[in-house]
């Protein structure tokens, strides 16, 4: 494998990674708002107690990918960085207004009510605000006057294909996020909660599912580039689909517990499939960055700095593996932490 | 305004909020890191509320410096693409270690906060360790990268392509050593004197109880001998950082000094205003052969002026001032702690007086305007260069539009956060006062 494919398999990890941690992240702060007034259920308490130790360290991810983009392809930061201008920095103000109301409403218990609905909404729009950035980077919205490149803001918000991206991202945030809080629900052994996220999940798998085969349906039409690539892997789509539908039935699998389902396998196949289907994806988009301006050999960072980098990846992944596995115990097992105290409520 | 001035005018306000909240990450971690170990040592709870009220103050700011973190970061490559695309190919060593540090902070940070009740005592100092180290090596690692920035090595730049790259040399470059360990040292200094100012602010109100001065002296007491040490080390430190401007970068110490004539037995110009037409500093005072002997340690060194190089070098000469102010800060600064300091080592015991601590009061926002003006003076020094002697700040600049309306965007942020994060803390703090959590310990200890 030469190095360059080397280097944007690790971006696509850490952008899949993100993608995955993101969705949860700020799907988890819509859902807190959402539950926040129901006196019945502990719903949002649970996704807050998912949240609170796990923002900073989501947000962490959004920055290594980002610091991997200029590390190995400086060049798709310099064009990506100039044409992104305006999306990236409104999705900056949102990802600031949002971590810090989160805060606010953590500390402020007077006020906690505004200050969750103002997290909350500013995060589910910032994922659909993210994935919004993928069309315009199939080509088709970019235009150069000399050396200058823009993007055409008109045509991007009369495309189709913005706008199934836009609600896959919204579909696919809050379908990750109540799947993944069933899971951490019912290790809490919290069934009650558990069944709430279970059915928000099993509404939205197949709303996540149509606007996910409808924004690769408006995708071929401005890529045409894309499909020859795409017929060639047929089969890591159709995995990820097959992956889609056993996760989604997992729902429904037999359990020790009160309630129907297996979430902890679900969670782990739905993974599994936006992992394919995010491969699939990536491998269509060569060699383009950007179509058809840049492509990843010009966008490729120094060789030499290539193997530094590479060296200081597996260094840094090999200290924090283990701070990860700490990490994971502490908030993700102990029933010490998962489990809500009645003067909580 | 022009369009190269206004991406610097984004960028430098964005850089001047994060960096209030980046220089209380660093210096409050630390602090808090000292309080746990002072409770373990001296098996004092005080200390461990100490810990856990300036823990409490900290996890607040980090709702803020995060994302402002996120946004400088971010930033760097939507209003510095030129830049950012030399850094990629030859200074993204740094960085990328950098995450790593912050992965460690986040991580154990969450751990400290969330799950101390769960922790043993050796656990949670060991956690709150790491959070320090991590905040305390980030910063180390991405100043690396900055001081790159002003003695850049380890790549040659023919016909805008970027060759022979050696990260290790950009690594090494000469002054990495200083900057980092200056912007450090600062960082704890100031994390130190802010929360001088808080402890204080608190003694000077009358309505103490006596388990509450103790609180408040044993906390100024703990914040002074840190914020001593860490202001001497930084004037040392800021010593050898002009030797290194005299060797590396002689026009910004021309210039931070208002040097015109390159001269031996150079003086040193304290305040006053750099006229650039007379070649003369209009008002200040100055002390002969000490600028000469500060650089090259004789007076009889020789110190390069400004007139030694072309006009359109030079960066603005306001930055004197600057650099005058944060000096001038510093020393007064190590002045004041060591007043406190002598204070109570030769009267035991006795209370601080209200006016020493009027002025304990201010050493907190006067270290952080020291911060503010350090970093503007280090990144107009260095103008019109982003990378010094090689990139200039226009070829670095976006030539994207729309800048204006990200700036009036991004102010509208800051201040609502700055306002709303300090509202937030004064709401906290009167919710839950002190003398609430020394009542809880009390009880804790007779059960």
């Amino acid at each position: 494998m030469s190095e360059v494919y080397i280097a944007i398999l690790i971006i696509w990890v850490f952008l899949f990674v993100y993608a995955i941690a993101g969705s949860i992240d700020f799907g988890a702060g819509f859902w807190a708002m959402f539950y926040q007034t129901s006196k019945e259920t502990q719903a949002s308490q649970i996704a807050n107690r998912y949240l609170s130790p796990s923002w900073e360290v989501t947000n962490v991810f959004l920055v290594l990918l980002v610091i991997a983009l200029v590390g190995f392809f400086p060049g798709a930061a310099f064009y990506l960085g100039t044409l992104m201008i305006l999306p990236v920095s409104l999705v900056l103000i949102l990802l600031a207004i949002r971590s810090a109301f989160m805060v606010y409403s953590f500390t402020v218990k007077k006020y906690t009510r505004t200050l969750t609905v103002i997290s909350g909404l500013t995060g589910l729009l910032i994922p659909a605000l993210m994935v919004s950035i993928l069309p315009v980077s199939i080509g088709g919205f970019i235009a150069s006057s000399g050396e200058r490149h823009f993007i055409l803001f008109n045509e991007v918000l009369t495309s189709p294909a913005v706008y199934t991206h836009i609600g896959f991202g919204l579909a696919t945030e809050l379908f990750l996020s109540a799947l993944l809080l069933s899971d951490y629900a019912r290790e809490a052994g919290n069934e009650e909660v558990y069944g709430i996220y279970r059915k928000n999940a099993i509404v939205l798998g197949p709303v996540t599912l149509l606007f996910a085969v409808s924004a690769l349906l408006t995708l071929i039409p401005e890529a045409p580039w894309m499909v020859e690539t795409m017929m060639d892997i047929w089969y890591l789509f159709a995995l990820s689909l097959a992956a889609a539908v056993i996760g989604y039935s997992t729902l429904w699998w037999k359990s020790d517990k009160t309630n129907l389902g297996r979430p902890r396998i679900g969670v782990l196949l739905i993974i599994l499939q936006f992992g394919l289907a995010s491969f699939g994806y990536g491998l269509s988009h060569m060699p383009y960055i950007l179509y058809p301006d840049l492509t990843v050999y010009e966008a490729f960072t120094d060789p030499v700095m290539f193997r530094w980098l590479l060296y200081g990846y597996g260094g840094g992944l090999a200290i924090l593996i283990p701070a990860f596995i700490v990490f994971w115990r502490l908030f993700m097992k102990d029933k010490r932490y998962l489990q809500i105290n009645q003067e909580e409520k | 305004m022009d369009q190269v001035l206004l991406t610097r005018t984004l960028f430098g306000s964005s850089m001047a909020f994060h960096i209030i909240f980046a220089t209380l990450g660093v210096g409050v971690t630390l602090m808090i890191l000292f309080a746990e170990i002072m409770r373990w040592i001296r098996k004092d709870d005080d200390y461990g509320i100490m810990a856990k009220r300036w823990t409490k103050g900290f996890a607040i700011l980090l709702g803020v410096a995060i994302p402002s973190g996120t946004i400088v970061g971010v930033m760097l490559s939507l209003l510095w693409p030129g830049f950012m695309e030399i850094v990629g190919k030859v200074i993204a060593v740094p960085f990328q270690i950098e995450i790593f540090a912050f992965f460690l902070e986040a991580v154990f940070m969450s751990i400290y906060i969330y799950a101390a009740d769960r922790l043993s005592n050796v656990m949670r100092v060991i956690s709150v360790a790491l959070v320090a180290f991590g905040a305390s090596s980030s910063a180390y690692l991405i100043n690396i990268a900055h001081s790159w920035m002003n003695t850049p090595r380890g790549f040659q730049l023919t016909d805008g392509q970027v060759t022979d790259v050696d990260p290790w040399a950009a690594v090494m470059n000469p002054s990495m050593q200083y900057t980092s360990k200056h912007v450090l040292a600062t960082a704890y200094m100031t994390g130190a004197f802010v929360l001088v100012s808080i402890a204080a602010y608190k003694l000077l109100r009358k309505t103490n109880s006596d388990h509450e001065r103790a609180y408040h002296k044993k906390g100024l007491m703990l914040t002074l001998v840190v914020a001593l040490i860490a202001s001497l080390y930084t004037a040392t430190n800021g010593h050898d950082t002009a030797k290194m401007l005299h060797n590396e970068m002689p026009l910004k110490l021309a210039a931070a000094e208002g040097l015109f004539e390159t001269q031996a037995n150079a003086p040193l110009a304290i305040m006053g205003i750099p006229d650039p037409e007379t070649g003369t500093i209009i008002g200040g005072i100055e002390i002969p052969g000490m600028l000469s002997w500060l650089a090259t340690g004789t007076t009889e060194g020789v110190v390069q002026g400004l007139n030694d190089f072309p006009r359109e070098e030079w960066p603005p000469l306001f930055v004197h001032t600057l650099f005058n102010i944060m000096v001038g800060i510093g020393f007064s600064l190590i002045g004041i702690a060591g007043i406190a300091i002598a204070w109570s080592v030769l009267f035991r015991g006795r209370d601080f007086p209200a006016w020493l601590l009027l002025i304990l009061v201010t050493t907190g926002p006067l270290s952080m305007l020291a911060i503010e003006m350090g970093w503007i003076f280090s990144c107009t020094g260095r103008q019109p260069w982003t990378i010094y002697g090689i990139q200039s700040t226009t070829d670095a600049a976006t030539q994207s539009g729309n800048i204006g309306t990200l700036f009036i965007l991004f102010m509208a942020l800051y201040v609502m956060l700055l306002v709303l994060t300090g509202l937030v803390l004064k709401y906290y703090f009167s919710k839950n006062p002190l003398h609430e959590d020394l009542t809880k310990m009390k009880v804790q200890v007779l059960d």
